[in-house]
């Protein structure tokens, strides 16, 4: 059902909106009904509508601006290392005037001290990990972004890494970005991505012993209803929304 | 106090570990543990301080290792305060979330709602339909907090030190803040005044003339701060060459804000990389190169100086007119209006929806139980807080909650330097080294 609907671009929720020359993004999940109440009836009588949800695709070239300059320099600065460019990144995306690389995860270090050091490119200031979690994309279910800001090209870029569930590592690049010690942590605490190589990947806000990964979509928020004027009101994660 | 208090006082925080003594400091009481650590024969010993410690800012835990009065390792523990925003904000409407976001750092409510704002906005593209008297506002709003952040900043700095003047003052001058804050939006913190799209409300009459008595008053009062301190030879021993960090250590722990420009570096997100129209004002970023406490508190008050005349110059420019977007599927339909209450929605649109207009009542009841829907995708915007670059990571999936907001808070990332700052100094050293810093849990924890 989600195959199929993907395959049609008219489905496709983010598609309509997109320059010709970006390709569909990954699919992050699937919206039902007319209104996205997830409970309740829904009387329009679009209640069997189904449409996907996905991110925005790989862009090709041109990119526009300084993008350009950007991607020439660190594909010839990877292959000056002996690295294939292709294999280090796996797609380009540009949407809404910030420019994002898909890195393949074990490439990340090499990726980052490459556009840290390299002249023309000299991204100095990491702004630290955040991490996301897709459950609805298979196989990349946890994505750790970066944003790397050159403060002497006055630039700001994204990279992103993903990691499946089943394998939740990611290099650590604390030793190219020292600010990204606690970001790790942080990040760890609240997904469970493991950052391989980082010096002491703990707990940082939650308590030491504390079991599960917070902001994990599948980690419930909790909460109790509370009474107003006489009526129930349910916890926030069980009153009736809207997706 | 008598020497038998003093005993049972450092008693009561000592305890024997399988690493060693651990003692805890209450407030008030180095004299004791100087003492004890004096008596006892153990070579490494850790300080645990905090995390109710007065002067640490908050709940934030230090642990130090000490030897005799210099500390050879430092390292922060943090998470006291941490309050799930981020995956609350997952359970709430795009609008809901400045409620949320405004209590992360208490002490710059509108830099974390304008920063959120503002992520929002790009991931809906109405950047630039965002009408002018509403950036104009934010600018406003803004540099009034970076003001009051920066007095609380100094206020405490002075307290720590024993300079309780320096404490009444800051405050004193925080207040007149706090009532513009409370003047302009109903609330003295936590005000979720700015909304996506723009400002929950307008300006209240007797606001630009409140404002202007402001400037002047704040102009009449920042000079004695420099009074005070700056030439004071007490103050300046304190502070000077403690907290050192140096701009390659700034590149590498990612500090922002006056950590940064205390090493020379004139990197101001308000320059570099303009938003809400800071490129039409008029003002400076003020560097020094001390790369020490005592740089960073000249950089504040500096700073605030300039923020005064940016408000100036807000004030100048604010014409008639909209606070949020035109577009009827992002603003809310109401004006908010002050009732007797504090806050409420006016009664003329109450009136409206109640009573003439049917579709007005549906749409208000839509927009404000189901919200918008933002386009999937991601964004990132930083702002330049009082403390650094605060930075906003926002993902949709086309819903109308966000998907994904992390804040990249500058206390978080600027409190890592602490290590880097103590390690090697004295004890009495770490509280200046960590006011310097000006880290606020509430930002840090989130």
């Amino acid at each position: 059902m989600t195959e199929a609907n993907g395959n049609h671009p008219g489905g496709d929720e983010a598609a309509g909106s997109l320059p010709a020359q970006q390709e569909p993004g990954e699919i992050i999940g699937v919206r039902r009904g007319m209104f996205g109440a997830n409970n309740g009836g829904d009387t329009s009588g679009y209640g069997g509508l189904v449409r996907t949800v996905r991110l925005p695709g790989a862009s090709s070239r041109p990119y526009g601006g300084w993008f350009d300059e950007v991607a020439d320099e660190l594909e010839g600065a990877l292959e000056e290392q002996g690295f294939v460019p292709e294999n280090v990144i796996d797609k380009t995306v540009v949407d809404r005037g910030e420019l994002t690389f898909h890195i393949q995860r074990e490439f990340l270090p090499v990726a980052a001290r490459t556009l840290r050091d390299d002249p023309a490119l000299r991204f100095e200031l990491c702004t630290g990990v955040s991490g996301v979690h897709f459950p609805e994309d298979r196989g990349r279910e946890l994505h750790a972004v970066y944003h790397l800001r050159s403060i002497t090209h006055n630039r700001l870029i994204r990279l992103e890494v993903t990691a499946p569930d089943a394998d939740p590592h990611v290099p650590s690049i604390v030793d190219v970005y020292p600010t990204n010690d606690w970001h790790e942590r942080e990040t760890y605490d609240f997904f469970g991505l493991i950052f391989d190589g980082h010096p002491a990947l703990t707990r940082i806000m939650m308590p030491d012993d504390w079991q599960g990964f917070p902001q994990r979509k599948d980690y419930p928020l909790g909460g109790i209803p509370v009474e107003y004027k006489g009526a129930q009101i349910p916890a926030p994660d069980q009153r009736r929304s809207y997706s | 106090m008598s020497d038998t208090q003093a005993t049972t006082h450092a008693t009561a925080g000592i305890r024997e570990t399988t690493e060693g003594t651990v003692y805890d400091v209450t407030g008030g009481d180095w004299d004791e543990i100087a003492k004890a650590v004096t008596s006892s024969d153990d070579e490494r010993i850790i300080v645990n301080m905090g995390p109710q410690h007065p002067s640490t800012h908050g709940v934030l835990r230090l642990i130090l290792e000490i030897d005799g009065e210099t500390v050879t390792e430092a390292r922060a523990g943090i998470g006291y305060l941490h309050t799930g925003i981020e995956k609350n904000l997952e359970f709430r409407t795009w609008t809901q979330g400045t409620t949320f976001v405004t209590r992360m750092d208490y002490l710059t409510p509108f830099f974390n709602e304008a920063a959120y704002c503002l992520a929002v906005e790009k991931l809906l593209g109405i950047e630039d339909d965002i009408p002018e008297r509403a950036k104009i506002i934010r600018v406003l709003l803004m540099e009034l907090n970076r003001l009051s952040s920066h007095l609380v900043a100094i206020a405490t700095g002075g307290m720590e030190l024993g300079a309780t003047t320096v404490m009444i003052f800051g405050f004193r001058d925080r207040e007149h803040c706090l009532d513009l804050y409370e003047l302009i939006t109903g609330l003295r913190m936590n005000h979720a005044f700015i909304r996506p799209g723009g400002l929950a409300q307008d300006l209240p009459p007797g606001a630009v003339d409140a404002l202007r008595e402001f400037v002047k008053k704040m102009r009449k009062n920042l000079p004695e701060y420099d009074a005070l301190c700056t030439g004071n030879p007490v103050f300046k021993a304190r502070l000077q060459d403690v907290g050192y960090l140096d701009l390659a250590g700034c590149m590498a722990l990612g500090a922002t804000g006056p950590v940064l420009r205390s090493a020379g570096l004139p990197h101001d997100l308000r320059k570099a990389q303009p938003y809400s129209g800071y490129e039409t004002y008029d003002f400076e970023v003020p560097t020094v190169d001390t790369c020490d406490s005592y740089g960073r508190f000249l950089l504040r008050l500096e700073e605030m100086r300039q923020s005064l005349r940016i408000i100036e110059q807000c004030v100048d420019r604010l014409e008639p007119g909209p606070v949020m977007v035109g577009d009827k599927k992002i603003a809310w339909p109401a004006q908010l209006a002050l009732g007797p209450d504090g806050l409420g929605n006016s009664l003329d649109h109450i009136k409206n929806i109640m009573g003439t207009s049917m579709e007005a009542l549906i749409h208000h009841f839509k927009l404000v139980t189901e919200g918008f829907r933002v386009p999937p995708g991601q964004a990132y915007t930083a702002v330049e807080s009082p403390k650094g670059e605060l930075g906003v990571h926002v993902v949709s999936d086309g819903g109308t909650r966000p998907y994904r907001v992390h804040f990249r808070d500058p206390s978080f990332t600027n409190l890592q330097a602490m290590a880097a700052m103590c390690e090697g100094g004295q004890v009495a050293d770490v509280i200046v080294a960590v006011a310097s810093l000006d880290p606020v849990m509430g930002g840090v924890d989130r």
